[in-house]
C-alpha cells in the first residue's frame, strides 16, 4: 500500500459522531492487460457496533471488492486504490503500515467467505485450523488453543465439539463447515464481521440456521456485521440498513423497511419487481432489460441509464450525485424525489 | 414457428398424462475392494417416486441437496438405468425401448442444465452447439436446412441470429442459458427437464430466463419438469409441485395447495425457512427451525425418513413408513402419519 492519495471529501475530520467503521469515497481500479476497470467508484458507508448492514448487488457490482479493500486482502497489483479512506475507530486503514494492519485484520475486523469447503485446508483437522490464529496471534500453547477451540465450536453450536476437534473438513456437512468458518473468524473476538455470501452455497433450512446463528452472535458480542449478498429475502430478514450497489457505486442506501416499501432508485425497484414471490403466484415477472455494464467501458452519465425504464436525456450525460433524502437515506438518481412521490414516468 | 404445428397435431385428450412415472428407484452401489468389488451397501438416491406429467404443464420438484432431484432428472433422460420402476411416455416404458425407438424417444425428452458456463463446449461455435443434435437425429433437419433452423432457434430464444458463428465465451451467463435452451429445443421435444436452470444467474437475469421459459411453453405447448431449490421460483413457474426428501416424494399438489395449505411437516419447515423479501414479515411469520442436517441417503432412517428432524415424530414414525396418500380433508396427498394443515406463508 504505497501510493495512496487521500482526497479530502466534503466531510472534514470525524467529529463527535464517530462510527466504528467508515468507508469514505473509496475508489478501486484493476489494471489489466486490456485496460483499466474501475470497479469501485466512490463508495461510502459506515457501520456501528451491534448493527447489520447489508450490501446488496449482483455479480460484478463491487460488493466483494469493497469488503476485500476493508480487509486489506486485495491483490495489489492488479488492484489499485487511487483515493478514499477506510476509517476504523477513526484511524485510516489505508495509511497504515502492513505490520499495523495485520493487528487489525482478524483481531478487529474479520471475514467469512462463501464457499467454506475451499476456504478450509483439507489436510489439517478443523481444530488445528481454528486454533492457528490463537497460537500465532494470541500466543496460546497448543493445549490452551485446543481448549478455546472447543469453546468456540460450542459457541457456533457444532454438536459434540470435543469429539469433532480432530475431524477433517470433508467429514463435516456444508452447514457445519460454515460454522467452522464462523468459529475461526470469531477466534479473536472481532468488533466487525464481514460475511461475504455466507449462505449462498447452503440449502434453505441450513441457511436459516446459519443466519439465526450470525444474528445471535452479533447481538451477544455487540459486533458490527456487514452482510454481502444478492438475496433480497435474506436482507429483509436480518438487516437494519441496506446499501444497494450497481457498477461500483452505491445507488441507494437506507433503512431496510424504506427500501422495500418505497425504493428510491429505479435499479432497486427493478430488482424488487423481478423476484418471484413465495406468497403469491404472480403474473409475468418484470425484468430489467439488458445486461450489467462492462466496467472497462462504463456508460456515460448514470451507469444504469441503458437499462433504466425512466431514463431521460440528462441521465446519459450527467453522473447523478448521491442525493440526501433525509433520515440517513440517499439515492444516486437524478429523479429520486420524483420516484418517492410516485410521479416519475 | 414450425415447432408449434407439430406439437399441437399430436395433442391428446386431457386427462391422460404425457408421462407417468411409477415407483422409480435408483440405488447406487457402495463397493469395497479393488479387483473383486463387493457390494457393501447402497446410496438410495431415488427410492420409489411416482408422478404424472400432463401436456403443457409444469411440474416443479423441490428439495434440498441430496434429496435425489438431480438423479431423478438423469433417470428421465435415461442417462442412468433405474434399479426398479418404470416411466411411461405415451404408453411406452422409456427404460425398455432400444435401437431406433430409443433414439426417437430421446428426441422427445430434452434437458436444460444448471451451469451455463460448463455445459457449453468452449471450442464449438453457437451454431455447432445448437445444431449438434441434428448430427445424430438427421431426420429432423436435412443438412442444407440446419443453419436456417439454428438461426430460427436463436431468434426464438431472444438472441441475435447473426451471432451463429460466435463462441460461448462471447456471451453473458443469461445469454448462455438461452443457448442451452435453444439446444434443448432443437429436436422439438414435448418434455424438457430443467435442472436448476436459473440458479447460477443474477436476479435481474433470472427473471428474463424464467419469462422466456414461460413464453416458449405457451408457444410450443411444452411440458416442463422444473427442478430447483428456490421455492419462490418454483411457485412462480409451476402448475403442480412435488416436494422431495431423501429420495422420497413427501407431498404433491397444485402450487396453491403446497404453498398455502401444506400438510407435511417438511414442506412446512422448508417454506418457513425461505427468507421473504418483506422486512415486516420478520415479526409475524411462523418460524419453524429444523435442527441438524439431512441424514445420509446411504443409511436413511427407518420408517419415515424425516422423523429424525421432525418435531411431531412418535414411535409409529420409526416403524411404519407413511405412504403418499390423501389424508384428512385436504385434497392433495401427503406422506405423513400426522399430516395437518399449517399455514406458514403469510
Amino acid at each position: 500500500m504505497t501510493d495512496i492519495h487521500v482526497t479530502s471529501g466534503k466531510a472534514g475530520p470525524t467529529g463527535g459522531s464517530r462510527h466504528l467503521l467508515e468507508v469514505k469515497d473509496l475508489y478501486v481500479e484493476f489494471h489489466t492487460r486490456d485496460g483499466v476497470a474501475r470497479v469501485i467508484n466512490g463508495v461510502s458507508y459506515h457501520l456501528d457496533p451491534g448493527e447489520t448492514l447489508a450490501v446488496l448487488g449482483e455479480s460484478g457490482s463491487g460488493k466483494s471488492v469493497t469488503a476485500q479493500a476493508i480487509m486489506g486482502i486485495l491483490d495489489m497489483p492488479p488492484a489499485k486504490i487511487p483515493s478514499g479512506q477506510i476509517l476504523y475507530k477513526g484511524e485510516n486503514l489505508l495509511a497504515m503500515s502492513e505490520e499495523k494492519r495485520r493487528q487489525v485484520r482478524g483481531k478487529e475486523i474479520s471475514m467469512i467467505f462463501q464457499d467454506a469447503l475451499s476456504a478450509l485446508n483439507p489436510v489439517f483437522p478443523v481444530g488445528w485450523q481454528i486454533s492457528e490464529t490463537l497460537r500465532t496471534r494470541a500466543g496460546m500453547s497448543r493445549k490452551e488453543g485446543l481448549k478455546r477451540v472447543v469453546e468456540l465450536m460450542d459457541l457456533v453450536k457444532i454438536p459434540a465439539a470435543k469429539a469433532r476437534v480432530r475431524d477433517y473438513p470433508h467429514q463435516f456437512s456444508g452447514g457445519m463447515r460454515q460454522r467452522v468458518m464462523i468459529a475461526m473468524s470469531l477466534a479473536m473476538e472481532p468488533k466487525v464481521l464481514i460475511a461475504d455470501e455466507p449462505t449462498t452455497a447452503l440449502d434453505v433450512t441450513v441457511q436459516a440456521q446459519i443466519m439465526d446463528l450470525l444474528g445471535d452472535l452479533r447481538r451477544d458480542m455487540n459486533m458490527g456485521l456487514i452482510l454481502i449478498t444478492h438475496d433480497l429475502g435474506v436482507v429483509a430478514d436480518v438487516a437494519d440498513r441496506i446499501a444497494v450497489m450497481y457498477a461500483g457505486r452505491i445507488v441507494e442506501h437506507a433503512d431496510v423497511r424504506n427500501v422495500y416499501k418505497h425504493p428510491a432508485h429505479p435499479y432497486t425497484e427493478g430488482l424488487l419487481d423481478s423476484i418471484p414471490r413465495l406468497d403469491s403466484k404472480g403474473t409475468e415477472l418484470a425484468t430489467i432489460k439488458g445486461l450489467p455494464p462492462n466496467l472497462m467501458r462504463p456508460p456515460t452519465g448514470c451507469a444504469f441509464h441503458p437499462r433504466c425504464k425512466y431514463a431521460k436525456a440528462v441521465c446519459t450525460t450527467e453522473t447523478p450525485r448521491s442525493l440526501d433524502l433525509g433520515h440517513g437515506r440517499t439515492s444516486a438518481c437524478h429523479f429520486a424525489k420524483e420516484m418517492l412521490d410516485g410521479t416519475l414516468r | 414457428m414450425a415447432h408449434s404445428a407439430d406439437n399441437v397435431a399430436g395433442s391428446r385428450p386431457a386427462g391422460e398424462p404425457l408421462l407417468r412415472v411409477e415407483n422409480l428407484v435408483k440405488h447406487f452401489p457402495i463397493t469395497q475392494g479393488i479387483l473383486f468389488k463387493k457390494k457393501v451397501g447402497a446410496v438410495k438416491a431415488v427410492d420409489g417416486v411416482s408422478f404424472e406429467l400432463h401436456r403443457g404443464e409444469t411440474l416443479g420438484i423441490v428439495g434440498e441437496s441430496g434429496c435425489g432431484k438431480s438423479t431423478l432428472a438423469k433417470l428421465l433422460m435415461r442417462l442412468e438405468t433405474p434399479t426398479a420402476g418404470r416411466a411411461m411416455l405415451k404408453g411406452k416404458d422409456i427404460f425398455k425401448v432400444s435401437g431406433s425407438e430409443l433414439r426417437r424417444m430421446r428426441r422427445n425428452i430434452q434437458m436444460v442444465m444448471q451451469d451455463p458456463y460448463t455445459s457449453l463446449n468452449p471450442r464449438m461455435t453457437v451454431g455447432d452447439i445448437i445444431g449438434e443434435p441434428y448430427e445424430i437425429h438427421t431426420e429432423v433437419a436435412p443438412k442444407g436446412d440446419r443453419q436456417r433452423r439454428v438461426q430460427e432457434l436463436l431468434e426464438l430464444v431472444g438472441l441475435n441470429p447473426e451471432h451463429i458463428n460466435r463462441y460461448p465465451h462471447q456471451f453473458s451467463g443469461g445469454q448462455r442459458q438461452r443457448i442451452g435452451i435453444a439446444r434443448a429445443l432443437a429436436l422439438k421435444p414435448e418434455i424438457i427437464v430443467c435442472d436448476e436452470p436459473v440458479s447460477a444467474l443474477d436476479v435481474s437475469i433470472q427473471a428474463q430466463v424464467i419469462n422466456l421459459l414461460e413464453k416458449l411453453q405457451g408457444e410450443l405447448d411444452l411440458s416442463y419438469i422444473f427442478i430447483a431449490h428456490d421455492l419462490s421460483v418454483v411457485r412462480h413457474i409451476s402448475d403442480r409441485v412435488g416436494v422431495m426428501y431423501l429420495g422420497k416424494m413427501v407431498e404433491v399438489g397444485s402450487d396453491a395447495e403446497i404453498y398455502e395449505r401444506p400438510t407435511h411437516p417438511y414442506t412446512q419447515a422448508l417454506l418457513s425457512a425461505v427468507p421473504v423479501p418483506d422486512p415486516d414479515a420478520r415479526t409475524h411469520r411462523d418460524v419453524i427451525r429444523l435442527v441438524g442436517d439431512v441424514p445420509s441417503p446411504a443409511n436413511p432412517p427407518s420408517g419415515c425418513r424425516f422423523r429424525t428432524r421432525c418435531w411431531k415424530a412418535q414411535e409409529r414414525c420409526s416403524v411404519e413408513e407413511p405412504l403418499l396418500i390423501r389424508r384428512g380433508v385436504e385434497p392433495h396427498p401427503s406422506a405423513c402419519h400426522f399430516a395437518e394443515l399449517r399455514q406458514v406463508v403469510a
